[in-house]
């Protein structure tokens, strides 16, 4: 496999002013709560380890709090980490000098901001040419590149509007413009979304997953919406108090939650669309009277989509093939129904979530 | 038991003899340096001299169509531009024209060293919580001390005349436009100065793309009382030898000239009015962008 985009080892963040000092406290297994007795200080991040492949979704899911947004801020150094390094290309970030640090943040990364974070008293085509103006591009290259994204995110006519003018997914597009203009590989997105409406937010999505299919960024996504996080993740670390309790690809997570925190956010979640049968299939034996069975399915058909094939073609068993069309296993109409429906141990991720809810808001 | 009834003080003797010590090393200073700071100045008052002359020896009428289009293109508002004219045209029917004049020149001046001086200690302080804890004592000090304290060292210093006047001025009326300009920086949205870091600014483009343009509304409300003060600071000023119309106003208190008294304060207030009416105006349109709702 491809050497990962982003490689983060070893990252604490302890807020505060002696930081330093406490980090071996913090390492030697000191939790957050306890950390909370010293009011000067908060703990941040613990222990990060975690590999974002190339050209890949890297969603970061958590509850409010739970560090995400110091953590995606530590790929771009806007936060220094207490302890840890964050590789990039090899290269870590935790040790460039302020020049290096300000190229490295004008080339080869970008970041799109919750609350959008346009300038006020630029119009759209400023505001996305942002970017190249720092980093010195002449006026004429900037603003052809600027304006063929912001074609590309759907507000041609718009680019002598000011922000105030345009509504909030409209901004956030502009926002997500300058993020790209500046061709940088790396896009960090820390809950770009979160302040947009329901139906505006799922055209954001679509738009993104539209423009990653030929973009191919490594893009670091955070969000604290599950839904949001598997239509988009390709693979998903979930945090709690600063710490990664699971990571793994969306399946991983719904399928097998790491515990109670996770079993509380994938309580809710339509399994039927997330897990792909593949997941659930059996091994193919030679005898296996599926291979004469009358239904077949593709790798990466979800569950709801086998469970209607299924119905539809009266089969209790189908073969799964795949994308070469060559048979890899079995499924049972039983196994696809059974995974689709939580079992009763996994109503404990019910209780959980009750309880993780009055955590939340106490 | 003479503390019990009476404030413990300083015998007389003790206190007349620590002025006076006070006052000779003043005085001593005064004399050694008194010239050299008047050079170090003097570049100032040519450039005052030489404005003030450049309002006087210019036709009236020149003077009235660069004030009322400079009104205009500022504040782009009939009314404001209107009333511009007329009183500009009442302060000369009634004969105070070339003492107007040199206010103007004086106060033009003083907002300008204001903004020159303000600006850099206002970023300054934005920057550092230890400067701004520092410096926003001697603003209040600035602000509340009665200027006729500053006055006399001032005087002793520099004798009478434009410059002093012009020091008192500007130490009355700087301080809006380092606070707010100060406070403008610091209420600057914190995403935005993210999102400029984030693109790899410098700590110069940072000022000049983000944190200027964002406090630009408050940077232009400290101006404006930074204008206002000046010009509350002429009658003042005029006790020491600025001439404009503080001096009138003056002679007609001394004199008890009712009618002198109240037209030279009309005609100030008219150029604070006309001051304070376009620089909001002029403010407003610069955020027009702000009120343009998405619809
Ligand atoms: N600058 C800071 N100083 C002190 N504590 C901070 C600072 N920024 C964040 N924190 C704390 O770190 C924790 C994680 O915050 P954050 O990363 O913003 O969470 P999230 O983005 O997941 O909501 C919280 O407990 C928060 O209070
Ligand atoms: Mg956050």
């Amino acid at each position: 496999m491809a050497d990962p985009a982003i490689r983060i080892r070893n990252l604490f963040k302890i807020f505060g002013p002696r930081d330093k000092a406490l980090i071996e406290r913090v390492m030697a297994g000191m939790t957050k709560a306890e950390l909370q007795s010293d009011p000067a200080h908060t703990l941040g991040l613990r222990d990060i380890n975690i590999d974002m492949r190339k050209g890949t979704i890297q969603v970061v899911m958590g509850l409010s709090g739970s560090g995400k947004s110091t953590l995606v801020r530590h790929i771009n150094r806007l936060i220094e980490p207490t302890a840890g390094e964050i590789l990039i290309e090899g290269e870590d970030v935790t040790a460039m000098t302020p020049d290096r640090l300000r190229a490295f943040r004008r080339r080869q990364v970008s970041m799109v901001f919750q609350r959008f974070a346009l300038l006020p008293h630029k119009t759209v085509l400023d505001n996305v040419t942002y970017g190249l103006r720092i980093a010195g591009v002449g006026r004429s290259d900037r603003e052809r590149a600027a304006g063929e994204w912001v074609e590309r995110v759907g507000l041609s006519g718009y680019e002598n509007s000011f922000p105030a003018q345009l509504s909030g997914g409209m901004q956030q597009r502009v926002g997500l413009a300058r993020a790209l203009a500046t061709d940088a590989d790396i896009l960090l997105m820390d809950e770009p979304f979160s302040a947009l409406d329901p139906l505006i937010r799922s055209d954001m999505q679509a738009i993104l997953l539209e423009l990653q299919k030929d973009l191919k960024k490594t893009v670091v996504f955070i969000t604290h919406d599950l839904d949001e996080a598997l239509r988009l993740g390709d693979r998903i670390a979930i945090l709690r108090d600063g710490a990664i309790v699971q990571q793994g690809n969306p399946q991983d997570i719904v399928m097998s939650p790491a515990d109670d925190y996770v079993a509380a956010f994938v309580a809710e979640v339509n399994r039927g669309k997330v897990v792909k049968v593949e997941t659930i299939m059996r091994p193919l034996s030679p005898d296996s009277s599926a291979l004469s069975a009358r239904s077949a399915l593709v790798e990466g058909t979800s569950l709801e989509a086998a469970a209607r094939s299924m119905t539809e073609a009266e089969a209790t068993e189908a073969v799964v093939l795949d994308s070469g069309g060559h048979p890899v296993g079995t499924v049972t109409m039983r196994d696809v129904i059974g995974a689709m429906v939580p079992s009763g141990d996994e109503g404990r991720g019910h209780r959980g979530a009750a309880a993780l809810a009055a955590e939340a808001i106490g | 038991m003479d503390w019990v009834l009476e404030f413990p003080q300083i015998d007389g003797t003790t206190l007349r003899a620590l002025a006076r010590t006070i006052d000779q090393q003043y005085r001593a200073f005064s004399r050694a340096w008194g010239d050299a700071i008047e050079a170090a100045f003097r570049p100032l008052l040519e450039f005052l001299l030489w404005f003030e002359k450049l309002l006087i020896a210019t036709p009236w009428w020149v003077v009235l169509g660069v004030v009322v289009g400079v009104v205009w293109l500022a504040s782009r508002s009939r009314t404001i531009t209107l009333g511009t004219a007329v009183a500009l045209v009442l302060i000369g029917v009634f004969g105070m024209w070339e003492d107007t004049m040199r206010t103007l020149a004086i106060i033009a001046v003083c907002t300008l060293l204001s903004v020159l001086l303000g600006l850099p200690i206002g970023i300054a302080m934005s920057r550092s919580d230890r400067l701004q804890a520092t410096i926003n004592p001697i603003l209040d000090v600035m602000q509340t001390m009665p200027s006729f304290v500053y006055l006399i060292p001032i005087v002793m210093l520099l004798g009478i005349g434009l410059v002093p006047g012009l020091l008192v001025v500007v130490i009355y009326s700087m301080p809006p436009i380092i606070r707010l300009t100060n406070l403008g920086i610091r209420l600057v949205d914190a995403e935005v100065l993210e999102a400029a870091d984030a693109f790899g600014s410098s700590g110069w483009q940072k000022l000049l793309d983000v944190q200027l343009p964002l406090s630009l509304p408050t940077i232009m409300a400290g101006l404006n009382q930074t204008i206002m003060a000046a010009l509350a600071m002429v009658v003042v000023a005029s006790l020491i030898g600025v001439r404009g119309l503080g001096q009138p106003v003056l002679q007609a208190i001394n004199n008890q000239y009712f009618t002198q008294g109240v037209l030279n304060g009309l005609a100030i207030v008219a150029i604070a009015i006309i001051f304070d009416r376009t620089s909001q105006a002029f403010g407003k349109r610069l955020q027009r962008h702000r009120d343009a709702e998405h619809g």
